[in-house]
């Protein structure tokens, strides 16, 4: 794991460790005051910052100006931080090469604080709800003896992956491409669970909670409690999971126990799981409603300001690929052929084809494409590049579905929290 | 260079549009579109020019709207570098007098007021990812 100082931040480029420690900007004339993030810098400080508005930027707050410990992530290797309270970190595009996401490589992506030490052997989950036919505790022994296992490689992408390429800038952490990752996961479906508990005919959603605390620490203030509709979590690939890669879950990863579920937004998937909730209507938990995890209905102009009614729920992924190799900037003579992989994905189904351009999505070539080992795992694609001449080349990757939808060469539709971007992902090679 | 002089070029075959369109780029400011550095809220326009009003502002306008369309400033986006560049360009083969002490305020006005764009339908690769030097 790169180890990060906030100093190291600081010296590196001061305006933009604002931005990712603390989502703080300055007025771009003055350098000085936030326009955003000072709440966020408040709730950090525990105090409110009296005359906020004239700190400059790229100033460590004197509190913090002490800590000199470097900031890293038991488990992860090469991850790069976008915030570290609460901890963020997504995964550079050439150290997802993996066909299965190694747990050191898999994106962390936390609303609140986790919990310390989760005990495995206390740990318990209660299902309930208006629709549940009553409330059952399971321990997890419990869990792993009552139901048959299943594993499945599942790809979880977070909603707001590629955020960062959003203009006008939509606010949140700015992920590029890194929040996506496509390990093994082993646990029960929970639709065993819940069929075991019993699910009323009322039944429309399903809600978790799970251990995590909000970042005020308020008791009893969920940092988020989000869900899937009931057909989503009665699919056969819907885990309830203890593992990934045949290991216990990373602690940043849901460690003991959490919910999987393949091609939806990774928030869908609580970790820390101590509960779900069978709902008779939408599940109303923190970040359901207002603008989080949603879409305008309509879509709107860049930068337009959407009514919280408005706005609704993100489904299914879209389709999606990534270069994995060659890393991006990678020096290649004109001699010889480049071989380029990655995988692709889709939340909707199948991805049917993969092309590569050279020449800015001018012309394509079909890449060599593998089948998905189960529903919502990643695939693999794989091509050979010979290059006219020398010179400054990108290679763009598109992915197409079973229905022709394929992937975008510029930015999807503008939305005010930056969700779904799912352009084609491209990479730089100088060719020698 | 080569690419700055036929842009620059192309530029000035506009230069006799009136100055309605410069005062339309005025209302380019609010739609969102990040088209210069600065934050644009908290000054005026001129409404003559489309220029903003700021320190530099006078000197802009004495120098360079006495051959050319205010216009062909505020349609562009560029570092100090590039101004410079273009401030040279224009005294080497345009007939542009020498800015003296002027020059460091105008660059000022410029790279801050029309400073590089942000926005781009598909900006270049961050510079981590770009072949090294």
């Amino acid at each position: 794991m790169k180890k990060h100082g906030l100093h190291e931040l600081y010296a590196k480029d001061p305006v933009k460790a604002d931005e990712q420690v603390f989502q703080r900007t300055s007025n771009a004339l003055t350098r000085r005051g936030f326009i955003k993030g000072l709440k966020s810098l408040s709730l950090l400080l525990g105090a409110e910052v009296v005359y906020g508005q004239f700190m400059p930027a790229g100033l460590i707050p004197a509190a913090f100006a002490q800590s000199n410990t470097p900031f890293s992530i038991e488990g992860k290797d090469g991850l790069t931080i976008l915030n570290d309270r609460p901890i963020n970190a997504e995964t550079p595009a050439h150290l997802l090469d993996d066909a299965v996401t190694p747990a050191s490589r898999f994106f962390v992506r936390n609303n609140g604080i986790p919990p310390q030490k989760p005990d495995a052997s206390t740990w318990t989950l209660t299902i309930e709800g208006e629709s549940a036919e009553q409330s059952k505790t399971f321990t997890l022994e419990e869990l792993k003896t009552q139901f048959k296992h299943y594993s499945y490689q599942l790809t979880l992408e977070c909603g707001g992956n590629g955020r960062a390429e959003f203009s006008p800038a939509a606010t949140g952490n700015q992920w590029t491409t890194g929040a996506v990752g496509c390990p093994k996961w082993t646990g029960v479906r929970l639709k065993d669970v819940l069929t075991s508990v019993g699910v009323k005919d009322s039944a429309v959603y399903i809600g978790y909670y799970g251990d995590d605390q909000h970042l005020s620490r308020t008791p009893g203030k969920a940092a988020i409690s989000r869900g899937v509709p009931i057909n989503k979590a009665m699919e056969d690939e819907s885990l309830i999971a203890w593992a990934m890669n045949d290991e216990p879950l990373p602690l940043m990863n849901g460690y003991p126990l959490r919910l999987v579920f393949g091609g939806w937004p990774a928030s869908t998937s609580g970790k820390w799981l101590k509960k779900i909730v069978v709902r008779d209507r939408v599940h109303d938990g923190a970040k359901m409603l207002g603008k989080a995890y949603r879409l305008p209905c309509k879509p709107v102009a860049p930068g337009a300001k959407v009514a919280d009614e408005d706005m609704c729920i993100i489904e299914a992924m879209p389709i999606k690929s990534l270069i994995t190799f060659p890393q991006s900037g990678t020096d290649h003579p004109l001699a010889k052929k480049l071989s380029v992989r990655g995988h692709a994905w889709s939340g909707e189904g199948k991805v049917a084809e993969v092309y590569t351009s050279i020449d800015f999505g001018q012309t394509w070539q079909i890449a060599e494409l593998t089948l998905p080992v189960n529903r919502h795992a990643w695939q693999q694609f794989t091509t050979k590049i010979a290059f006219p001449q020398q010179g400054y080349f990108e290679i763009w990757a598109k992915a197409v579905d079973e229905n022709g939808k394929a992937q975008p060469m510029v930015l999807p539709g503008w939305n005010p929290k930056g969700y779904l971007n799912n352009a084609c992902h491209r990479i730089a090679v100088r060719v020698v | 260079m080569r690419r700055l002089f036929v842009f620059v070029s192309i530029m000035a075959g506009l230069v006799s549009t009136p100055l309605v369109a410069a005062i339309n780029e005025s209302s380019d400011k609010n739609s969102g579109s990040s088209m210069h550095s600065a934050d644009a809220t908290t000054v005026s326009v001129d409404p003559q020019s489309g220029l903003t009003v700021a320190p530099g502002y006078n000197l802009v306008v004495a120098h360079c709207s006495a051959c050319h369309s205010p216009s062909l400033i505020t349609q562009n986006a560029m570092s100090r570098e590039r101004w410079l560049e273009t401030i040279r360009w224009m005294q080497d083969t345009q007939k542009l007098w020498p800015l003296g002490d002027a020059e460091p305020a105008i660059l000022d006005y410029l790279t801050l007021w029309y400073g590089p764009k942000k926005g781009a339908r598909r900006p270049p690769l961050e510079p981590h990812l770009l072949p090294q030097k």
